[in-house]
C-alpha cells in the first residue's frame, strides 16, 4: 500500500532512476480547513502518473497538470488553492480552506 | 529536488533517522540536514525544534524564507504476543500506516495461519527485540499476559523512550507487575509510563474492540497528548 509518505519519496527516486521525468510536489502552507497537513507530498511523472496527495483530491488535477509544465521547464513554481469559486474556471477546496503548493522537478 | 538530495532523504528514512529538507523559497535552493547533524547548521535551533514536533513548515531567517519539510521516522508497533487482540490490532496497525512487529516465543501462536500478512517472530525478546531498533517513534504493547515475556519486553521498551508503551492486564495484574519491576530496579516515573489497564476506556469487550481502544489510545498519545515528563 502506497500511502506514506516515505513510500511516495521512494517512487519518487525509483521514477526517476528509470528514466521518467518526475516532479515532486508539497503541501508548504495551509490557511483555515485544509485537507492534507504542511509537507505532505504528491509525486507526479511526465505522463501524469501520480501518487500521494496534497488535498482530498480536489486539486490534484491540476497539480498534475502544472507539475508537467514544471517538468518540462525545470522551473519550480509556487501554487495557490483556494475555495472552489464556480464563477471561474479554476479548481478550488471544497472544505473552504486555501492551501500553497511548492512543486519542483527531481533532477 | 536534486536527486542525490532525494537519494539521500530515503536512506536515512530507511534508516530510522530524523531528517530536515530546507528549501529557500526564493531560489529553490535546498539541502538536506540529518538529525546527527543538526548542531553544526546555522538554523540548529529552529531545526530541533521542528523534529521535536515532527512538524514541517515555513519559517523567516536571516538568510530569508525557507520552507523546512521534516521527516520523521514513520511510527512502528511492536507487539508481544501473537494473540487474539493481535489478529485485530496488527492489521488496524498497517491500515494506519505502522510498521507492525508481532514477537512471542511460543510457535504455537506464532503462526503464518494466524498471521498471514504480518511480520511475526517466534523468539523470545531478548533476540526479537535489539534488531528492530525500538525508538522513540515506536509504540510497544504487551499482550502475552506472561511476565517471562512482557517484563524483559517492557523493561527494554522504557530504556528505549517508546512514544506509547502499554501493557495489557487489570488492575490487579498491573499491581503484581508493577511489584516486580520495582524489584527489577525500574523507577516509579518509568512506571508510571506504561499504560495499564491498556486502551481508552470505551467499554471494549471483544479482542478486536480491545484492539480498537489500544489504537485509539496509542493515536492520542501520537497525536493530541505530550508524554508527561
Amino acid at each position: 500500500m502506497l500511502s506514506r509518505d516515505e513510500d511516495i519519496l521512494k517512487a519518487a527516486e525509483d521514477w526517476r532512476k528509470s528514466g521518467r521525468g518526475v516532479a515532486l510536489a508539497t503541501v508548504v502552507e495551509t490557511w483555515g480547513s485544509a485537507p492534507r497537513p504542511v509537507g505532505s507530498n504528491l509525486v507526479i511523472d511526465n505522463e501524469g502518473n501520480f501518487l500521494g496527495s496534497v488535498s482530498g483530491g480536489c486539486v490534484e488535477g491540476a497539480v498534475v497538470t502544472e507539475a508537467i509544465d514544471v517538468i518540462e521547464s525545470g522551473k519550480s513554481k509556487m501554487l495557490e488553492f483556494g475555495v472552489a469559486d464556480e464563477q471561474a474556471w479554476n479548481v478550488g477546496l471544497s472544505c473552504g480552506g486555501t492551501i500553497r503548493v511548492y512543486v519542483e522537478k527531481v533532477s | 529536488m536534486k536527486l542525490d538530495i532525494l537519494s539521500a532523504l530515503n536512506a536515512e528514512r530507511a534508516a530510522r533517522r530524523a531528517v530536515v529538507v530546507v528549501t529557500d523559497v526564493a531560489n529553490g535552493e535546498q539541502r538536506l540536514v540529518k538529525a546527527a547533524d543538526i548542531a553544526k547548521d546555522p538554523l540548529k535551533e529552529l531545526l530541533a525544534k521542528r523534529i521535536r514536533m515532527a512538524k514541517s513548515g515555513m519559517e523567516e531567517t536571516p538568510q530569508g524564507r525557507v520552507f523546512l519539510t521534516v521527516h520523521v521516522p514513520s511510527p512502528q508497533l511492536v507487539i508481544t504476543g501473537a494473540v487474539h487482540i493481535s489478529q485485530t490490532l496488527a492489521p488496524i496497525g498497517q491500515l494506519l500506516g505502522y510498521d507492525v512487529t508481532i514477537v512471542d516465543p511460543r510457535t504455537a501462536f506464532a503462526s503464518i495461519e494466524r498471521f498471514p500478512d504480518v511480520k511475526v517472530i517466534a523468539e523470545w525478546p531478548d533476540v526479537a527485540l535489539p534488531p528492530l531498533n525500538v525508538d522513540h517513534y515506536t509504540a510497544f504493547v504487551a499482550l502475552t499476559h506472561d511476565p517471562k515475556i512482557d517484563d524483559p519486553a517492557l523493561k527494554h521498551a522504557l530504556a528505549r523512550d517508546c512514544f506509547y508503551i502499554g501493557a495489557l492486564g487489570s488492575k490487579k495484574t498491573h499491581a503484581k507487575r508493577v511489584t516486580r519491576l520495582k524489584e527489577a530496579g525500574l523507577s516509579d516515573a518509568d512506571i508510571a509510563r506504561i499504560h495499564a489497564p491498556i486502551g481508552l476506556d470505551i467499554g471494549a469487550v471483544s479482542p478486536a474492540e480491545i484492539a480498537v481502544s489500544i489504537m485509539g489510545e496509542i493515536t492520542e498519545r501520537l497525536r493530541q497528548k505530550p508524554e508527561a515528563a
